[in-house]
């Protein structure tokens, strides 16, 4: 774990961060540049049409969705059992992103469904944990700010971190547990033409950049904030 | 490039613009903040 120390160190991850920061933002924007080309130059898909163009942003939000949860997990497990401070910060600076992803995972997937299934919404086992995920998030976010001691809201919000994870496994195995309009999974399966899954695969790498861009700016300014309330709290003394 | 969505451009543009609109807005919210925790910061260490 000693690496984990090293880089979970604030000075450390400044220093770190800064040198990583441009090129993963010049990634993303080539990601996802090249996504909305290949995307929007692909031929329409025989049963979707156009609409298949939806599936290039609801996917990759929807995995950043889960991915960003599964990260503010593992900060807070982090937290929890070795009380390092950044791991709150690192956690706390993520759950917004998160539940940016996640309410567009919901809103995409709604103007997809309309004009494939006939319908924005149907209360399927996929559709249900995933907007139960969106509360969660919602409810990590209040808690930080509903108590104002921060160490008391740093393990209260990662105990409630810890038990919304059970929500992540149900999203995913959903759609083989129980029967949903929601299809099943079609990117591993192969079940993809070439042509589709170039954009899509591009869009995820594209929003996955994203998100690590703007989690270690966050963090960042997290940090140079406590760091301005120190030297504001010494001129006080 | 195609930008012809019909019949479904009424669900595909507003797909594109609530997502350019949020991570552009999320984008921007965040590296404003880190300017002016950045400016904040600077200003204090020049006082002390």
């Amino acid at each position: 774990m000693n690496w984990l120390f090293r880089y979970a160190n604030p000075h450390e991850f400044m220093r770190l961060s800064g040198a990583v920061l441009p090129f993963t933002a010049i990634a993303t924007a080539l990601c996802i540049g090249l996504s909305l080309y290949l995307g929007f130059s692909a031929p329409p898909d025989y049963q979707q049409g156009r609409t298949v163009l939806i599936l290039y942003i609801h996917v990759p939000a929807a995995t950043c969705a889960m991915t960003v949860y599964g990260a503010i997990a593992v900060c807070s497990l982090l937290s929890l059992v070795w009380r390092h401070p950044l791991s709150d910060t690192a956690a706390r600076a993520a759950a917004p992103l998160g539940a940016i992803f996640t309410a567009l995972g919901l809103i995409t997937g709604a103007l997809w469904g309309k004009p494939m299934w006939g319908t924005y919404w149907v209360w399927d086992a996929r559709l249900t944990s995933f907007l139960l995920l969106l509360f969660i998030y919602f409810g990590y976010m209040a808690l930080w700010n509903a108590i104002e001691d921060e160490t008391k809201a740093a393990r209260a919000a990662a105990i409630l971190a810890l038990v919304g994870a059970v929500n992540i496994p149900i999203i995913k195995f959903s759609v083989e547990w129980w029967s949903t309009l929601h299809q099943g999974e079609s990117i591993v399966s192969g079940k993809l033409a070439p042509v589709f899954l170039a954009p899509l695969l591009l869009m995820m790498a594209g929003y996955m950049l994203l998100f690590i861009t703007l989690w270690m700016v966050r963090i960042r300014t997290a940090i140079l904030e406590r760091r301005a309330t120190v030297l504001m709290q010494r001129g006080t003394a | 490039m195609n930008f012809d969505m019909s019949p479904y451009g009424a669900y595909i543009w507003p797909a594109y613009g609530v997502s350019v609109l949020a991570l552009g807005g999320i984008t921007l919210w965040s590296w404003l903040r880190w300017q002016w925790a950045k400016a904040k910061l600077a200003a204090l260490e020049k006082k002390t």
